[in-house]
């Protein structure tokens, strides 16, 4: 009896759940169609693009393939030294900027975690500028770091001197060097890098670790030392990039702008520690400094990679907070946001900046891709 | 825990936490004065004075300059926010409850579409939208911020309902509620946080955009942020106008982040994947 009321209304239930699955399936469908369109049809659009020679406004303009020219010619070509230029300064801007970063924000943080009165209204004091528009905050500071006003005539206000500064409109480069020494460059940090990671497993022991990563190490070593990177064909004629001074009101603002989002992620952890663990630490007679050195700045590390990474990616694709800091123009302060603008929006020639754009896209996937599988796998495994 | 005195310790914590707040206020300070000054008075010596009178001429001057952008930003603002707000509540009640299989392929890759340099889509999207008519005008870019805004609307909303507890979603099943029974009378009802969270996110962001709007508006559907770069890139510029333009974009958002902080903290945190 109880098998055969019950068979009709489990089949029926089944039917109702295969109904149900189509039915989610089909109300999840119109984003993934968009999202494939628009992501990655889009990018391959533009990829298509940049292997062409597609310049002007011609409604159907002849475009011929030329494989990978444009990317030659930003990497090589004499006259496209301002793209290089701007690699360099985006370096140089994402170096500062999550050192900038990560140091405010963590020392915000560690004051805020002191048991101050008036939390909150500190911590809304440091993160309220997340809340502006970089267009918001590069007019504010454009006109801060006015050569002859702004902050310059700050000491003013307590009768000393106004400061000489030029601040955006300087010209100066530092640490310069020579484009085609950056293969060996880049070499020689590797080389580094291996060296002391192989330091690191001899600690550890680990035997085989160490003899793979040094010797990696010595076999590129001996490429470099052998002209191996001399060899690289980059610029035909020496070129020289460095650090245009006019990016440190940028990175100011930059900071400004966002360290009070450091300052949250690492308020999230401190506060996520349990105080056993300090507590402990201290009674072992560990000295403040102590506490923080060895038990919670180590525990801050995964926060800490994820700021870099999450920053990281934003000030590889800057673009709007130069735009209204320095302007389009200003060739000093440029970073190939603005300038695949320039190149595509202003002197249409699509396919050079639909190359410059898949640059950017390729160094923005590099850090994010392995973020986004590693922190979705451990997701599945928990 | 011991009372706290007062130690030199503590004293140095309050003058560095007060020092560095004003150092963070100081922008703000600088935009009021400047926003109320005459301009005939800005000059080199009393750049950092008050105003004195405060004047509001400028600021009026502003607001008239302002307004025809501050409509767009807010036809803009609101439409595409409740879009992608629903669209991403309804793409996480399905990823978090309706797993299906590829659905652990599928997030990711929609993922990725938030953290893309928009620059990499940009030529062919201004391609599109023109050739479906909607190039210049603010329809066009209402649906570029809703498909844009898929990737973190659907994540915020996706972690938001991985916490309700699938019992409660079978036991629902079990009385007969299927697919759409469910996100009426379970998930949707619970969801007010998550849709703060989101239509905050959403609402400033799209408020603050600059590259979709200055690349793909004509000049009559420029939003706020667009305006408020050419008025403040001109040549020999009254900086009273620039800076109380600033104000008028930053207010909508400073609003929204001083009533409701904790949501906007909570979406801003969500940005980092992990939630």
């Amino acid at each position: 009896m109880g098998v055969m009321t019950q068979s009709p209304t489990l089949f029926a239930r089944l039917r109702r759940l295969n109904r149900d699955r189509v039915a989610a399936f089909l109300m999840l469908l119109p984003s993934v169609i968009l999202l494939a369109i628009f992501v990655y049809g889009f990018i391959g659009q533009t990829f298509y693009s940049s292997l062409t020679d597609w310049s002007g406004l011609a409604e159907n303009p002849v475009v011929n393939f030329v494989g990978f020219e444009n990317y030659n010619q930003l990497f090589t070509d004499l006259l496209n030294v301002r793209f290089r230029q701007d690699l360099v300064n985006t370096f140089f801007f994402t170096l500062f900027f999550l050192v900038g970063c990560l140091g405010m924000g963590l020392l915000l943080a560690v004051l805020l975690d002191q048991n101050v009165k008036g939390e909150s209204i500190f911590r809304t004091i440091f993160l309220f500028p997340m809340a502006l528009s970089f267009i918001v905050t590069g007019t504010i500071w454009r006109w801060l770091f006015n050569p002859r006003g702004g902050i310059n005539v700050l000491p003013t206000v307590i009768g000393l001197e106004p400061l000489q500064i030029p601040w955006i409109t300087d010209r100066t480069q530092i640490w310069q060097f020579n484009w085609q020494d950056l293969p060996k460059i880049i070499a020689i940090v590797i080389v580094v890098t291996l060296v002391w990671l192989a330091y690191r497993y001899w600690r550890q022991a680990r035997r085989r670790a160490m003899l793979y990563t040094g010797g990696a190490a010595v076999l590129i070593l001996l490429w470099v030392l052998l002209g191996g990177a001399d060899a690289v064909q980059t610029t035909p004629i020496p070129e020289t990039h460095g650090f245009n001074v006019a990016f440190v009101g940028i990175i100011i603002a930059a900071t400004w702008q966002l360290s009070g989002y450091t300052m949250a992620m690492y308020l999230a952890g401190l506060r996520g520690i349990p105080h056993e663990l300090r507590e402990a630490a201290r009674v072992d007679g560990a000295s403040e400094l102590q506490v923080y050195r060895y038990i919670i700045l180590p525990l801050l590390r995964p926060i800490t990679l994820s700021a870099v990474i999450v920053l990281g990616h934003i000030s590889l694709k800057i673009f709007d907070l130069i735009f209204a800091m320095a302007g389009a123009d200003n060739a000093t302060t440029d970073v190939p946001g603005i300038l695949m603008y320039l190149t595509a929006f202003r002197g249409n020639q699509f396919a050079k900046g639909a190359a410059i754009a898949i640059v950017m896209l390729v160094m923005v996937a590099v850090v994010i891709v392995p973020y986004l599988y590693t922190t979705l796998r451990s997701e599945h495994e928990l | 825990m011991t009372r706290q005195q007062v130690s030199p310790r503590r004293v140095l914590i309050y003058v560095a936490l007060i020092l560095l707040a004003a150092l963070y206020l100081l922008p703000v300070y600088m935009v009021l004065i400047t926003a109320f000054k005459d301009p005939a008075q800005i000059n080199l010596s009393t750049v950092w004075a008050l105003p004195q009178p405060v004047d509001f001429q400028g600021f009026i001057e502003a607001i008239n300059a302002f307004m025809p952008n501050l409509r767009n930003s807010a036809l803009l603002v609101i439409p595409a926010t409740l879009l992608s707000a629903i669209m991403g509540s309804m793409n996480g009640y399905v990823l978090s409850k309706w797993k299906f299989r590829g659905a652990n392929v599928i997030f990711p890759l929609m993922l990725f579409g938030m953290f893309i340099p928009y620059q990499s889509i940009l030529i062919p999207l201004f391609q599109f939208l023109r050739s479906i008519g909607l190039f210049g005008g603010i329809p066009g870019l209402i649906l570029v911020h809703v498909v844009y805004g898929l990737p973190i609307t659907t994540l915020i909303f996706r972690n938001y309902y991985a916490e309700v507890p699938t019992e409660m979603v079978e036991a629902a099943a079990i009385d007969g509620a299927g697919f759409f029974g469910i996100y009426r009378h379970i998930m949707f009802p619970i969801s007010l946080p998550g849709f703060v969270v989101v239509i905050i996110w959403q609402f400033t962001q799209i408020w603050n955009e600059f590259l979709f709007a200055v690349t793909l508006t004509s000049t009559d559907a420029h939003p706020i942020t667009v305006k408020l770069s050419e008025l403040a890139g001109g040549e020999a510029v009254q900086w009273n106008l620039p800076m109380a333009g600033a104000l008028l974009a930053a207010l909508p958002t400073l609003a929204v982040y001083i009533f409701l902080g904790r949501y906007f903290i909570r979406g801003l945190l969500a940005g980092s994947v992990k939630g």
